[in-house]
């Protein structure tokens, strides 16, 4: 194109004009969207933020310590304890029970299943990390707590004397923290193992090779060799597991039969989460309720900022680390 | 502790690919011996199936018979962790484990043993070290990282953590490849000093390297284009290198091809 | 050379015995299935309610039985060996059996109830406490939904990914590299929420179809910025320099060059990136406000999506007729995000270069 006529001097010129003006416009429209995005950020926080403060400013209870949630009674009452603990409880079940699932599933994938298993299963699974939460939740309803009504009453039976795990209204419907728990764990599985998968595949062969030869057993040059290379990977996976399960709303609003009860018996219908309460609350609440939801909101958005940020952080620190080791 | 290695009839394949065909050969105890041979040729799959390496790799299978003295590695009932635990392997570039240290590198083997005893790994390490002529440069540093290292020590490392665990028998593969001319001296030396306690097989492409550490070369060429790799002659080295018995053998020396 | 003496040989632990004794190859299956045996054996014997629970004993058997088996046949590291083994095959059938179990459910309840009409028909004037009535109006505001935040997502994302990429060096990149990371965890309810405070309590706007799409939009930019950016930066710097150096301007190698290589994997990830925001219900719900009625203007007034339609059936009708029209729009839906994967998980393979011998 431009080459072609190296003797049109003035066109020459022109036309790099017109290529300069180009680049320069070009250059600003993909800045522009790169600025754009931080500013959506920021104004997320900063909206959230002056809403929360409107709420705040009123609140008769103490936002952090009070049970109920009642901000468009006469004398406005709300606090975050009861979601809070329902967050992170629920959060946590999820982790207990989902990260060794799912380094167990990404080992086998990586290392153990034949493959002609290994191949369509991994596909399998990322595929139903694309479920709808709305169907995950539907599901759990429906049939996941029925069918956990025969586990509760044994863990009750056998494990009632741990407190935690003591029904105290037995014969209630399973639709409890600890069952929000368990859907939360099978909704994040597919997340956490397609990432950590992803790093137990980039471990080095020959650091592979390097504890076979010394005589280790397939389990020892995994423990040698696959898992403190993917150490780092694992932990960021499980924080981005973890902030879906933190931040997770319609399937825990449809499973969970809440209240502002904080009650340490998992096995007892009650409590709710920050989510959850957002879109409990959302339709009946006055214009000042729905200042008070997001309070709640902007501390929700905090904490999985925190917990994303964190991810980020081991991830990048990891490349650092693996660069200097090339 | 070092034991004679007899093969026959071995045939290795990845897939359905016949990598190498019907070798047969004697390796003797307390000597260095070479496998030279163009790339492709399949010395390195030879070497990997002398400590049942080859068939950690998908689809890979072996046929034939490997003697280590009285036991057939590819017996029935053999457990081939603990062929690798008496066989031991270096590999063309030095694998330390990246997330240990020095110590816990050399003290590895051991510990998969389940050595637990402080004093009996320090006795280990110190000795494995020193017989991998890298006590010297590290024993002031036992716990920095093993990666840490330049590729010379890094690979002599490799060395005295593969010696850690006494194997009967040492195969290298292009230990040198990857290293300097002077850390390619310094584990050379090493070599010669090894063979007096170790059966050692080493693949190498230089072959002036294989002269100057070997007692006897066994040379391996393709037996034609798409045809799997061949054990060709196997003499001693001085023989090998001046008065060949096969034409192919005194070709590929003299650098007619390869 | 301080030779490595011979002290260390006295170490029991490096003895060694080539043969050892093993556990025939079917050992292992045959303790599965003898495990699920008396774990069913159990579970109904004691009557125990929950196939969970029957499940739970066959997998501790399985565990424990091949251990102590391979403990006292095989040694203590192949026992551990085995141990590990076994674990890793019960977290593959613990993560099959849920999600088996969705699928199939969903299926099984769904099939019965989509048909020509429910596909076609609206609420408008169904009795919730009765049958009958369909997802039409869902559909329609969900694909208008979705198309109109694809249509602001997209451009956007794909320009920051050029931005990042082609451009992006210092602060300010790294920045927006860290956010996009960041948004990308946004809880779906947060972005909602904050539709709802700029757009319609801030600027006075009605709960229509588009307000959802701002809150999609929000969620669909920083996964269009990620996978765009990885496919960007698989186009290799010898095309870029082949056409600087013919005297290309580079916004013309950029859209001319660069992209069209791009392409098919930047497609996969819008792809990905829509299926995703399909299935959003948290701030379709706050947004959207919901309708029985058809509404084919995604501008104005409350409108009807899937996931949205699920919510509400389930929730608000809370009846087996609800039920099974929520279990129709979830066959429906996850049918919609599954072919949309299916075709972009296509597309990513058609146009990725062949790899193999």
């Amino acid at each position: 194109m431009t080459s072609s006529h190296p003797a049109d001097a003035p066109g020459r010129v022109r036309r790099r004009k017109t290529s300069q003006l180009g680049d320069k416009i070009f250059f600003n429209a993909a800045r522009g969207a790169g600025i754009l995005l931080l500013v959506i950020m920021a104004a997320i926080a900063g909206f959230l933020a002056y809403r929360s403060a409107l709420a705040l400013s009123k609140n008769q209870g103490n936002f952090l310590t009070t049970f109920e949630w009642a901000p468009d009674a006469p004398k406005p009452v709300f606090g975050i304890a009861v979601l809070a603990f329902g967050t992170i409880v629920s959060a946590v079940i999820a982790m207990v029970i989902a990260v060794p699932v799912a380094i167990g599933i990404a080992l086998f994938i990586s290392h153990y299943a034949p493959r002609k298993i290994a191949q369509p299963f991994a596909y399998l699974v990322d595929l139903l990390a694309a479920v709808p939460s709305i169907v995950y939740g539907l599901w759990g309803a429906l049939f996941l707590v029925p069918h956990l009504d025969g586990l509760t009453s044994w863990m009750d039976q056998y494990l009632g004397w741990t407190y935690v795990f003591d029904q105290t209204r037995a014969g209630t419907t399973p639709r409890t923290l600890f069952t929000v728990g368990i859907l939360l764990a099978i909704m994040v599985l597919p997340i956490i193992t397609a990432v950590t998968r992803e790093v137990f595949r980039q471990v080095p062969r020959m650091h592979e090779e390097a504890a076979l030869a010394l005589g280790a057993t397939r389990w020892e040059m995994i423990r040698t060799s696959v898992l403190p290379f993917g150490r780092p990977g694992i932990i960021s996976a499980s924080m981005l597991g973890l902030g879906r399960a933190l931040g997770e709303t319609i399937a825990v609003a449809v499973v969970l039969s809440s209240n502002s009860v904080l009650s340490l018996h998992l096995l007892d219908p009650g409590g709710g989460t920050f989510a959850q309460n957002i879109a409990l609350k959302f339709n009946e609440a006055g214009s000042f309720g729905r200042d008070a939801l997001m309070a709640s909101g902007l501390v929700l958005f905090v904490i999985t900022l925190l917990v994303n940020g964190a991810a980020r952080m081991i991830v990048a620190r990891r490349k650092e680390y693996s660069g200097a080791n090339a | 502790m070092a034991k004679r290695i007899d093969v026959s009839g071995l045939s290795a394949y990845y897939g359905t690919t016949k990598a190498i065909e019907d070798i047969s050969m004697t390796v003797e105890p307390r000597s260095v011996t070479a496998f030279i041979g163009p790339s492709g040729c399949g010395k390195s799959t030879f070497l990997r199936t002398l400590n049942r390496m080859h068939e950690v790799i998908p689809g890979a299978r072996v046929e034939g018979k490997v003697m280590l003295d009285d036991d057939n590695l590819y017996g029935a009932n053999v457990d081939p962790v603990a062929v690798r635990r008496t066989v031991g392997m270096v590999f063309q570039r030095p694998n330390p484990f990246p997330t240990m240290s020095i110590y816990d590198n050399v003290a590895a083997g051991l510990k998969l043993a389940g050595v637990k005893k402080k004093s009996v790994l320090d006795d280990v390490v110190e000795k494995s070290l020193k017989g991998a002529n890298l006590w010297k440069e590290v024993h002031t540093r036992l716990n920095k990282p093993g990666a840490g290292l330049s590729g010379g020590q890094q690979q002599r490392l490799c060395i005295a953590r593969a010696i850690a665990v006494e194997p009967q028998v040492l195969l290298m593969d292009e230990p040198c490849s990857a290293l300097d001319p002077i850390s390619t001296l310094a584990v050379e030396d090493l070599i010669g000093e090894l063979k007096s306690q170790f059966t050692i097989v080493i693949v190498t492409h230089n072959m002036q390297q294989a002269a100057r550490v070997s007692d006897r070369t066994a040379f391996f060429n393709l037996a034609g284009v798409g045809q799997p790799g061949k054990l060709v002659e196997l003499d001693d080295t001085q023989r090998i290198f001046s008065n060949p018995s096969v034409q192919a053998t005194e070709d590929y020396i003299s650098g007619r091809f390869g | 050379m301080s030779a490595v003496t011979t002290t260390a040989a006295s170490l029991p632990q490096l003895r060694r015995n080539l043969t050892t004794a093993r556990l025939p190859k079917w050992s292992q299956a045959a303790v599965a299935a003898g495990s699920v045996a008396l774990g069913c054996g159990i579970g109904a014997g004691f009557g125990l309610a929950s196939h969970l629970q029957w499940g739970l004993i066959a997998a501790a058997l399985f565990v424990i039985v091949s251990y102590a088996l391979s403990a006292r046949v095989e040694g203590r590291r192949q026992a551990k060996d085995r141990l590990a083994t076994s674990v890793v095959w019960v977290a593959f059938v613990a993560a099959v059996v849920p999600l088996a179990a969705l699928t199939f459910y969903t299926v099984q309840q769904g099939i019965a109830v989509v048909d020509a009409n429910f596909l076609t028909h609206s609420m408008k004037g169904v009795l919730s406490a009765g049958p009958g009535g369909g997802i039409y109006h869902a559909l329609i505001g969900t694909l208008q939904q979705v198309a109109l935040a694809t249509l602001i997502a997209a451009p956007l994302g794909l320009l920051t990914a050029v931005y990042l990429v082609e451009y992006g060096r210092g602060r300010l990149a790294r920045t927006v590299t860290f956010f996009v990371d960041v948004m990308t965890g946004i809880p779906s309810i947060v972005a909602g929420l904050f539709v709802l405070s700029v757009w319609i309590l801030g600027l006075g706007f009605s709960y229509s179809g588009f307000a959802g799409s701002l809150a999609l939009a929000i969620l669909m930019m920083p996964v269009v910025v990620r996978s765009t950016e990885e496919m960007l930066k698989l186009v290799p710097n010898e095309l870029r320099e082949a056409s600087y150096a013919l005297g290309v301007p580079r916004w013309k190698t950029i859209l001319r060059i660069v992209i069209p290589t791009a392409i098919g994997g930047i497609t996969t990830g819008v792809m990905l990136a829509v299926a995703r925001i399909t299935g959003e219900t948290a701030p379709v719900l706050m947004l959207v406000f919901g309708a029985d009625i058809i509404n084919n203007n995604p501008f104005q007034d409350p409108q009807q999506s899937l996931p949205m339609y699920i919510w509400q059936q389930y929730a608000q009708v809370n009846n087996d007729f609800g039920y099974a029209r929520a279990w129709g729009a979830a066959l429906v839906l996850i049918a919609f995000v599954m072919g949309l994967n299916l075709i972009a998980r296509g597309i990513a393979r058609w146009r990725s270069p062949k790899t193999g011998h």
